[in-house]
Parts: structure tokens; sequence; C-alpha cells
């Protein structure tokens, strides 16, 4: 019989079951046995016990939106090291955005980045194949041969097709294979050279806003040709009030839509941008505090399904340049969890509906046995000191790149020890690594 | 004659000015950070400076010895000359540098080019950028003092200190007035500083622009917004016309020139509903035909070569007031 792993005296939180309970979770052969407040009395003698006291047990995050820079950029980020940074983040299994150079376009690039994450990376690397080649948005993939080669999802990254027809062929393609489309909705004539949200502040700045419709007309089309293929869709980050209305609604007519939000849209507002700090440009850009407002209803509401960290390094050659010339995108894999549980120390959100947008929800739009607490589910759980203080310093990061949108923030809660398949792939006081 | 001793501001950088501290910052980067009382200083200083151009010697040994360069992004002669003989009355040794900026090498070359003055120890660098933000940037890369020259459509500060003190010389005051600013007020430097300066004054100012060269939020940046030129001109002591950027405009944000001249060029016709001893402005260059009469431009009522005589003289204050108070600091 294989050694058992016994984590006991823990607030078990278990969005998928409802679980909020002090309890135990037992483990063999990397999958959980056994859960909940009665455990530790019938779980069997020796093995490994941990005593958890003072602790929530949660399933392992799930973040739909990653971004390395392997292979093509790897001074960026490998995946090893996005997998550390993940690891430190509480994040045991992360959406591989196909954002790379080349392109992850075709099934054998696929391979490679499984057969890469298997020999580098400690967490689980979920890999999205792009919707067209090359981010193109003109041709459609293989999406047949890129599933069987082991691709999760489908997403063109940080792109937006603007062809609505070439769209719908896509969805409909897809819902072929039952594969899940990410997508970010994006006007791109809309957007045009803006920078940052319009609006009072950007005229301020005398940088080139960009309107919310920017993002709205696009999600209406995304949408109506969601309902009319079937495919599962999901609205990759949506920023604005006018998008949730859009959401609920077409959640009405369908199952099979859902949406995700950075962390950045819900924990930053634009304001943060202060003196054009290039580490708050990010995409969907920064939104009024009325939007984030906004943002917040919607994830209690349970219409905003998914919360994700949109994890983008960026070396400092782009990030240090005037404003309107510097690249998107901001590392956060690492604070994704803490900057998240300042919505439930400010009683904005219960911890449960917090997490279940990182775990069960993920989970449930990818098809995954992970993101829950269940005997058979595999043993990818998290320790979280909920009041742990701590400030943010780049230093500390694990991931290559240093553009953090919350470089020098205080936060409240962290991760003590991060489990995927029953294997310790972080312990916050080993200082690193297990 | 005033002696050039009396005229330096260096002799007397602690001296309240009627209670009021004067101004005394490293940097001028924008109107956003001036006190009203700090513009209120740079005007009557420049004030001081406007006989050193006039008289027959027109140099004060203010900045002997100090080294000015001049770093434009962006192609600008009127603001880059103003600058250099600004310097050059005051003493200083003047350098002009003109970076071409390509696609490729924009950013790299704001970092590197600032490392690269900074190590030849200028005592200032005045800096235009076609990016909003990027003198900010520069500044916190050199150790020397910075003035924003125009970064793309942030703020022009001296333009904006140029036009008060126009007005404030024509119209023996500032306060009361009511100032129109007309044209392309969504990509305008100009407009910004002019509104920020204006508005930190207390002074009641006007937006007249077509709703597609509106930024979003003007509200909040001026008294009233108009989008008709003729109620907008109406009872106004001041017409200030901005440069249209017609090249880029035409057939996206305004449908033509000539309709835009229809609409929103001064000619006599809207010029008649604005005060019968109203003045008119214009940063310059004038496009001609496009948003301002010719006969308009060079009639008796425009101040605009008035607003370069002054340009100068605000640059010679902002300078005079920026090295002195360097120097008190390091010491």
């Amino acid at each position: 019989m294989n050694e058992t792993l016994l984590i006991e005296n823990a607030r078990i939180v278990d969005p998928a079951s409802g679980l909020d309970a002090t309890g135990a979770l037992l483990v063999e052969d990397g999958r959980i046995v056994a859960v909940g407040p009665d455990v530790a009395s019938r779980a069997p003698k020796g093995g490994v016990r941990v005593d958890a006291r003072g602790l929530v047990l949660a399933p392992g995050l799930i973040d739909m939106r990653v971004f390395t820079g392997e292979p093509g950029h790897e001074y960026r980020e490998t995946l090893q090291s996005a997998a550390e940074a993940a690891a430190a983040g509480g994040v045991t299994s992360f959406v591989l955005m196909p954002d790379t150079l080349p392109v992850i376009d075709d099934a054998a690039l696929v391979d490679f980045l499984i057969r890469r994450a298997a020999a580098t990376a400690r967490v689980n690397i979920l890999p999205a194949a792009a919707i067209t080649k090359g981010l193109r948005g003109e041709e459609i993939t293989e999406f047949g041969l890129l599933q069987e080669a082991g691709a999760r999802c489908l997403a063109d990254g940080r792109r937006s097709i603007q062809s609505s027809a070439l769209l719908r062929a896509a969805f409909g393609y897809a819902a072929n294979f039952d594969l899940p489309v990410l997508h970010h909705a994006t006007d791109r004539g809309l957007v045009g050279d803006g920078v940052m949200n319009e609006g009072h502040f950007a005229s301020v700045l005398g940088l080139k806003g960009i309107p919310r419709e920017a993002e709205t007309v696009p999600l209406a089309r995304d949408l109506q040709l969601a309902l009319l293929t079937g495919v599962r869709y999901h609205a990759a980050q949506i920023s604005t009030e006018g998008s949730v209305a859009l959401m609920a609604e077409a959640k009405k007519r369908s199952s099979k839509v859902s949406c995700g939000i950075s962390i950045n849209n819900l924990a930053l507002n634009e304001n943060d941008i202060s003196a054009y700090r290039t580490f708050f440009k990010l995409s969907p850009p920064l939104r009024h505090e009325d939007d984030r407002q906004a943002m917040i209803e919607a994830l209690r509401t349970g219409v905003i399904d998914v919360i994700h960290s949109d994890h983008d390094p960026q070396d400092s050659e782009v990030k240090r340049q005037p404003f309107a010339e510097a690249s998107d995108g901001a590392i956060g894999l690492e604070t994704l969890l803490a900057a998240a549980l300042r919505l439930v120390h400010s009683g904005e959100v219960e911890l449960i509906t917090l997490l279940r947008a990182m775990t069960q929800r993920p989970a449930e739009i990818l098809g995954l046995p992970s993101g829950r607490l269940a005997a058979g589910a595999p043993a990818d759980f998290i320790l979280i000191d909920l009041e742990y203080p701590w400030q943010v310093s780049e230093r500390d990061f694990r991931s290559r790149s240093r553009n953090s949108a919350f470089e020098g923030a205080r936060l409240a809660g962290k991760v003590m020890a991060t489990y995927v398949a029953g294997k310790k792939v972080f312990d916050h006081h080993a200082g690193g690594g297990s | 004659m005033a002696s050039p001793s009396r005229v330096s501001a260096s002799t007397s950088q602690t001296a309240p000015r009627g209670g009021l501290p004067r101004f005394s910052q490293k940097h001028l980067l924008g109107i956003a950070d001036l006190q009203p009382y700090e513009i209120l200083d740079l005007l009557d200083r420049a004030e001081e400076m406007i006989p050193v151009s006039r008289q027959e010697r027109k140099s004060l040994p203010t900045l002997s010895g100090k080294t000015q360069i001049n770093l434009f992004f962006e192609p600008s002669t009127r603001t880059q000359s103003s600058f250099e003989i600004a310097g050059k009355r005051l003493g200083a040794q003047v350098v002009n540098m003109s970076v071409r900026t390509s696609s490729v090498t924009k950013g790299e070359t704001l970092i590197d080019t600032a490392a690269t003055l900074n190590a030849m120890r200028p005592d200032v660098l005045i800096v235009r950028h076609s990016a909003a933000g990027a003198v900010q940037l520069l500044s916190q890369k050199v150790g020397c003092s910075v003035v924003n020259a125009g970064d793309g459509a942030h703020e022009h500060p001296t333009q904006a200190l140029l036009d008060a003190l126009t007005i404030r010389r024509h119209k023996g005051r500032l306060d009361g007035l009511t100032i129109a600013i007309c044209g392309d007020i969504a990509n305008s430097r100009v407009a910004r500083s002019n509104l920020l300066l204006l508005g930190a004054l207390q002074i009641r100012t006007r937006v007249i622009a077509p709703r597609t060269l509106l930024p979003a939020g003007i509200e909040n940046m001026a008294t009233e917004v108009f989008t008709d030129m003729r109620e907008g001109l109406r009872g106004a002591d001041v017409v200030m016309m901005l440069r249209l950027q017609h090249e880029r405009a035409s057939g996206k944000m305004i449908p033509s020139v000539r309709e835009y001249y229809r609409f929103y060029g001064l000619d006599a016709e809207k010029l008649a509903f604005a005060k019968p001893d109203a003045i008119v402005m214009h940063p310059g260059p004038m496009n001609r035909g496009v948003e301002i009469d010719p006969a308009i431009a060079d009639g008796e009522r425009s101040v605009i070569t008035d607003q370069v005589e002054m340009g100068v003289a605000v640059r010679m204050a902002v300078l005079d007031a920026l090295l002195p108070a360097r120097n008190e600091t390091a010491a």
C-alpha cells in the first residue's frame, strides 16, 4: 500500500460541494480519497500527517489566462519559471495562451509544449491552441488534430478576431469537437490608437481613450454567434458594466456561455495609472471605479464565472517607455489570490464565492476533474493563511519578469503550501520550492 | 534703464513677492504641477524680462557658464528657436539636438538619449516628444532640470504662460475675462495647458469644437462647452484658435477642410459675436484658410506676433527661475 497523506484540522472550503467546515483531507496515490469533518478519525495509521490548524484548505487554483515566453522569448518567462510562480501563488493548473514564437497553431507544437511542461513544470499546464493560423484572424487552425495532440481549448490570446464570418465558422467547427473557445472580444477600430480607459482622466493625461463600446459591440456579436452555433464560448475578459448586461442576457438562453475577468480589473482602477505608470497599461484597460464596482457585483451574482491572473511577462525594455508606446500586460500568478482576497477582507465577496471563480468554474468550463475536493479527484490543493500580512516586492518574484501591477502593495493572505497530485510543490516556510 | 542685476532673479531668489513664496521647483513639466502663486510669479518674472529683449544689448549674465540642451524628438522651428534665444540672452551655452524617431527605436532612443545627455552634465534640458508623459519619464532619468516643451496631447506649459502674459498685457488683467478656445481640443496640449492655467486662476473658459474634436470629460476641464462657434464666441474677451492637424483629421474627425472652415474657421462674421475689443490669438503655425481667415490673422485684433515676443520673455523667466533654484538645493 502506498503512503497516505492526511491534512487535518484545516478549515476546508470547497465551492463545488459547498463545504465550509473544519476537517481533514486524505490523499493516496495522488488522488483525494476522502474529505470532511470526520475523516481524520477514520484515516489509516501511519503515513504523513500535516496539522493545518488556522489554515484554509481549498482546491488548487485554475488560472485560465497565462502567457509565457516559451518558445521564442525565454528571457521573459519559461514554462518552468511560470510554473514556479504559479505554485507560489497557489495555482495548480493554468491555461497557456498560444501567443508565442512560433504561435501554437499546429499539433506538433502542442505536443512539444506538453512534453516540455511534463519535463520542466511542477504544475499542470493546459495548452490552448490558436483559433486562427498565426493569430492572424484569417484562417482557422486544425481544431481536431490540435485536440488530439492535447489542446484543451482554443484561444487567440491577445488578439481578437475581427471578421464575423470567420468567427462564425470557428465557433461552428469548434462545436463539432466540443472544444471551448476563449475569446477576448475587442473591436480594433474602436480601440484605434487608444491606450487607456476613455474618460476624463485619459483626457487630462493627454492619452487616447478606449471606449467601453470597443468591448461591448464585439461581445454582443460573439454572444449571438455563440447562441447560433451552440459553441462552448468563454468571453475571456470583460471589464464594463455593459458587458455584464450582455452576459446576463445570453446566460438566460444558454448554459454554454461564460465569461472571465482579470484580477487587475477587479482590484485596480484607472487612477492607479497616476503619472503614466506603464505597469498599469493593460488590455482590457483599467476602467473607472464605477466599472470596478459593477464587476464586483457581477462576481457576487455569478454573471462573472472566472477570475484569472492575465499573467503577461514583459521585460523592462518594452515597459520603460512613454505610456502610449509601452507594451500591455502585467505578471500576476504570484499575486492573484492575495489581490483577490482584498475583496473578502473588505466584505465585498464571500470567500467561497471568490474561490469558486478560481476553482470550480474554470474546471467546469474546461471539463477538468480538478478544481474540487472530491473523492477520486486529483489531489491538487492549497493551504492558505487568510490573514498573513506581506508586501509585494519584485525581489521575491519567481517569474522571470518584474512587471507587476502590485509592486509595493500591502496584502493580507498568502498561500502557505501548494500540492499537485498529492506532492508538495511549494512551501512558504521553505522560502521557495519543496 | 533697468540694470541687469535688478532684472536677474538670482539675487532675490528667496525674497517673498507680496508675501507669497516664489516658484522654486526643479522642473517645469506641466501647469498641473503649479500653484496659482507660482503661475503669477512666473508671469511677473517674465514681465521683467521683456525689456531685456527690447534693449540694445540683449543679454543678462544670469546663466553664464550653464549648459542648456534643446532636445526635440518632434520638429518645431519656433518653439526651439524661442528657447534657444531665451537661453542665449541669459548667457547660457545652448546646444540644439533634434532626434529623429523611427518606429523601431522610439522608446529606446528616449531612455538611452537621456542617460547619454545626462553624462554630459547639462544644467537644463528642454524637451519635446510626441508621446504624452515622455518628458516626465525622461526627467526621472536625469539629474538636471527639465522643461517640457510639449509632450503629445498632454501639456505645453510655456505656451500657456506666454498666452496668459499676452492676455494680461493687452487686457490689463486676467480676472473677470471670458476666454474661448476653439478647434481641435481633443489632440491639443496647448488647450490642456491653457485650460489648467486659466482654471487654476478661476478664469471663465469656453471650448468650441465639433463633437469629434472634444475629449471625453471636457465638461470637467472647461467652464462651458460649445459645438456652435457663434454661441461660443458670444461676449468673449479673448479668442484662442488652435491649429488643426487637417492631414490627420480630414475624412475621419471632420469631413473636409472646407466644411471645417465654414463652421469653425474664424472669420469676420463669427468674430463679430465676440466683444468688440476681443483679441485673437493662435499658438502657430497657422493654417490660413483652415482655422482662420488670413484677414483676421493679420488684422488689427490679432496679437499673434505679440505671443511670439512674450514666448521669449516667458522662457527666459522659466530658465532663470529653475536654475538658481537648483543651485540652492545643491548647496
